[in-house]
């Protein structure tokens, strides 16, 4: 069910963005100088242009069944697929690197808040994750920037300016940080409202240690709402690696959509939006899938 | 957890909204500065002086935050920029608010099987990278203040649908609904007279962390030089021109952050405990 229930949204996301580019004032070859009219039309033959547009459509969609996403219009050599082929690999290593260390942080500091809450640990740490939520990731990474690196000269600045695994510390950093923090007050929120529940007080009546409660009791059903957390935790993470990956200089995928962007190269635009849509709908379908498995009350509908 | 607020200890409640009171003056500092600040100094934010180039800041001196790489001055560009990001931050929360308002008091009063269709049309949206769908809308047509504000509003909206949804529900069970109805008077009639303006108090309330995200879109676009442009200049903008001098001028990039950062905890905190007051029901 929730399979066929993705390919619609799947269909939906990709003609919405199609139809955008296609609605466009003006087709990507018009230049300064006209093109005589042969050539004109030679080209247009040669990208499909003319021919309808749902013809077109499903041409595209075709394409993009293969893993081909047409050519760029500013990279004369590449293909759209050629290029994000060879890009992709580092920004999902930087993304899955900073959701890695997302989780691992963000959930200690949120449960370290919730077992003792109102302390000051408690409002510490949901005061750091107030500001890591309000402050956007392209005013920390420069900051950082500023401080590990001009100053201290701990880190690389850039991408380029190391070999080693050193230069992906911060941008990994700065790309997990707003995750750590709304993942903290989520496992926060959800921890406290578990642990003064019915059944954690009839496992306190029983005499059980508080540590056991929460090992077998109290964090399956804590960590559930954070599952719900990850389809736009995903989405917010491939947003953030567009600024991470320009402000250091990485060679990732974010940084050919934004070269692209300011060179209004459709093809690429289009393309890589097309990409990262099917990426997400694909994992929010994993998800909500491991919701189901792991949540009896759903499995049972 | 819900307690309702008579139920918190007196001393917490006073001390959440002195922290709403801090907020609440400390960003109309902030606009009534943007405003009236560039009448006080002599210096407009797009003269260029190349023999005054990196100035540092001085207190003494004519340019207060220092000038950029052109010689323009800082401060009056700072100011330009907070005015340009909470211009377009309120107005594209309108944006949304309107959209919003509308889908969600639908959906809520309609019920049944449009409401799950339309909810579930709503869940599908909010795991979608969004910010990938404007950015091909900037490419595709000519960059404009207007089509930030839609494309901000097209965002923000899901929130207030929700939240809108959710009281709409509650609200349609209420006897003078039911008196309306009697009376003859259309589902539109009903949703627009009779409920929407039940719906205000919260959606105002909802609108203080509405702006928030809209500031952070905009300089998010602006930073990636998609948004607003030269000369006039945004929040974001600042940002991005400081990350051009991070080694030499570290206040072109401080600055506009600080100031970033400052309005946006200061709207989140302010958006929280106004939340805290007027529903207390809900969760972070």
């Amino acid at each position: 069910m929730r399979i066929l229930g993705a390919i619609p949204t799947l269909l939906l996301v990709i003609a919405v963005a199609f139809l955008m580019v296609r609605a466009a004032p003006g087709g990507p070859f018009d230049s300064e100088r006209a093109l005589p009219p042969d050539v004109e039309q030679n080209i247009e033959k040669a990208y499909h242009l003319d021919e309808p547009l749902p013809a077109q459509f499903v041409r595209y969609l075709a394409g993009i069944a293969v893993g081909d996403f047409g050519p760029s219009f500013r990279y004369r050599d590449y293909t759209v697929s050629e290029i994000i082929r060879q890009a992709f690999p580092l920004s999902m290593r930087l993304g899955a690197m900073a959701m890695l260390l997302a989780l691992i942080v963000g959930v200690s500091a949120g449960m370290a808040a919730a077992l003792h809450k109102n302390s000051m640990l408690d409002r510490l740490i949901s005061a750091v994750a107030m500001l890591g939520i309000s402050v956007p990731i392209f005013v920390v990474a420069p900051l950082m920037v500023l401080v590990f690196a001009v100053s201290l000269d701990w880190l690389p600045a850039s991408y380029a300016g190391s070999a080693g695994a050193d230069r992906l510390i911060m941008p990994i950093i700065a790309l997990a940080l707003p995750q750590i923090a709304y993942i903290a007050r989520l496992t926060r929120a959800s921890m406290i409202e578990i642990m003064a529940s019915d059944f954690v007080r009839t496992a306190r009546a029983q005499g059980l240690r508080t540590a056991s409660i929460i090992r077998y009791h109290a964090i399956k059903p804590a960590m559930l709402p954070l599952l719900s957390y990850m389809g736009p935790a995903i989405a917010a993470v491939l947003t953030g690696s567009i600024v991470v990956e320009q402000v250091f200089g990485i060679p990732g995928v974010g940084q050919f959509f934004i070269s692209g962007a300011l060179n209004r190269d459709y093809t690429l635009v289009l393309g890589i939006t097309v990409f990262y849509a099917v990426i997400v709908i694909v994992l929010n379908l994993v998800v909500d899938l491991l919701y189901g498995f792991l949540d009896p009350r759903i499995r049972s509908r | 957890m819900s307690l309702a607020p008579t139920l918190l200890p007196v001393r917490q409640q006073v001390r959440g909204s002195r922290l709403v009171w801090i907020c609440a003056s400390l960003l109309a500092f902030i606009a009534i500065a943007s405003v009236a600040g560039p009448f006080l100094v002599d210096n407009d934010y797009r003269s260029t002086d190349f023999d005054n180039i990196f100035l540092p800041p001085t207190i003494t001196g004519q340019h207060f935050f220092g000038t950029d790489d052109l010689g323009r001055d800082l401060f009056v560009r700072t100011l330009l920029g907070v005015r340009i990001t909470l211009f377009v931050a309120v107005i594209a929360s309108f944006v949304s608010l309107f959209i919003g308002v509308i889908y969600g008091a639908i959906a809520g009063y309609l019920g049944g099987k449009v409401d799950a269709l339309m909810m579930r049309l709503v869940d599908a949206m909010y795991a979608l990278p969004f910010i990938f769908f404007v950015i091909l809308l900037m490419v595709v047509f000519e960059r404009s203040l207007l089509l930030i504000f839609i494309a901000i509003g097209a965002i923000n909206w899901l929130d207030m649908a929700r939240i809108v949804r959710g009281q709409t529900l509650s609200l349609k069970q209420r006897s003078f609904v039911d008196a309306a109805k009697l009376i003859g008077v259309s589902s539109f009639g009903i949703v627009w007279r009779h409920i929407t303006p039940n719906l205000l108090g919260l959606v105002i309330v909802y609108m203080t962390l509405t702006i928030p995200q809209a500031i952070l879109v905009e300089s998010f676009l602006s930073f990636l030089g998609l948004g607003v442009q030269e000369p006039q200049t945004s929040l974001g903008a600042l940002v991005y021109g400081g990350t051009n001098h991070v080694q030499s001028a570290t206040w072109l990039i401080v600055i506009p952050a600080t100031v970033l950062a400052v309005i946006l905890v200061c709207f989140n905190f302010l958006g929280d405990g106004l939340r805290e007051l007027a529903d207390p029901k809900s969760k972070t």
